[in-house]
């Protein structure tokens, strides 16, 4: 029976061509690997793989140029943003995007984050938030949540010592520059719908010349909150999702 | 509906996360073998239950699993 369902004109679902064979480094289950599959369907459907170029951060998705068949360019730590600028208004007919974890993009690079968003700059930046320093072992991050255990506040973060945590989606949704700002997660087939759909929106406002965009993506770490795969989502989903509340905080993009 | 899966067991890391997305469960760990990586990897355990409807494959991270689906007369 098996055997004649598995033919091509059967086929329902495959790992999009975009992505080559080169086997991930990310832990098992790391929400990385969803969110690259969505960016590369993205383009594929928009017929833009010749014309895409990403900026990679550094942190755990430093290597994303060796997945995804497309442009990249490797950006100092945070500084994607800006590198991207430069890319967009030389190249406009280019799909421009960068790819950044909450280390990268709400830390060390909020400078460059802030300002590219507020420029209105035709960058789409994908943020992928798991609250804590994934590659560096499981550090602190600006938007590591009240209370929880990483290897930098092991009793806790506390906002008397360590600051609240930083919810840099809520400030780039009032910047006059963006024009969709929105924050989804990839825990079930349902939210990885709404994501891709998200990533569309803002790589096509970003070809109309309609300003910047964020889509932040709640992620795990599994490894970081040393939970398993299936116990992390499920964390995610108690205590990141009331903290990090999911939806459109802004679109004007009219698509 | 009849589905089928094809897992790529070299890629595959064993995450489960598939498992808990399957509403047939179709899909479980392989006893006692690991891939050329020494990961654990998932494998159509009742493949007659699959219906295609490839919740599995879209929530695998690494894109492990290929999906087919045909109408099948009763």
């Amino acid at each position: 029976m098996a055997n004649n369902i598995i033919s091509p004109e059967n086929l329902v679902y495959k790992k999009p061509a975009l992505m080559n064979d080169t086997t991930m480094h990310y832990c098992p289950g790391c929400s990385h690997g969803v969110v690259h599959k969505l960016v590369a369907e993205v383009i594929e459907e928009m017929g833009m793989s010749d014309k895409a170029v990403g900026v990679c951060p550094v942190g755990c998705a430093v290597f994303a140029y060796r997945y995804l068949d497309i442009d990249w360019q490797e950006a100092p730590h945070g500084r994607a943003p800006a590198v991207a600028t430069g890319i967009k208004r030389l190249w406009p007919d280019r799909l421009v995007f960068t790819y950044q974890g909450d280390g990268d993009l709400a830390c060390i690079g909020t400078a460059e984050t802030i300002h590219a968003l507020n420029r209105g700059e035709n960058i789409p930046i994908i943020f992928i938030n798991n609250a804590i320093y994934g590659m560096t072992g499981g550090q602190m991050a600006p938007t590591t949540l009240i209370g929880q255990k990483t290897a930098t506040c092991p009793y806790g973060r506390d906002p008397e010592l360590h600051g609240y945590n930083l919810n840099i989606t809520e400030l780039a949704s009032h910047l006059k520059g963006t024009c969709f700002v929105t924050r989804q997660s990839v825990d079930s087939v349902a939210s990885i719908n709404k994501a891709k759909r998200a990533i569309r929106k803002a790589f096509e406002a970003s070809m109309q010349g309609k300003g910047s965009s964020l889509v932040e993506i709640v992620s795990t770490c599994n490894s970081g909150w040393k939970l398993t795969p299936v116990k992390a989502n499920e964390w995610m989903r108690e205590n990141m999702f009331p903290e990090y509340e999911k939806g459109d905080l802004k679109d004007t993009t009219g698509l | 509906m009849k589905g089928a899966i094809v897992v790529n067991t070299d890629r595959c890391k064993g995450c489960e996360l598939c498992i808990v997305a399957c509403p047939k469960d179709v899909i479980a760990l392989a006893q006692k073998k690991v891939n050329v990586h020494g990961y654990p990897y998932v494998e159509s355990a009742v493949p007659e239950s699959c219906i295609g409807c490839a919740a599995c494959a879209m929530v695998c991270p690494d894109g492990c699993i290929t999906v087919y689906r045909k109408k099948v007369e009763e």
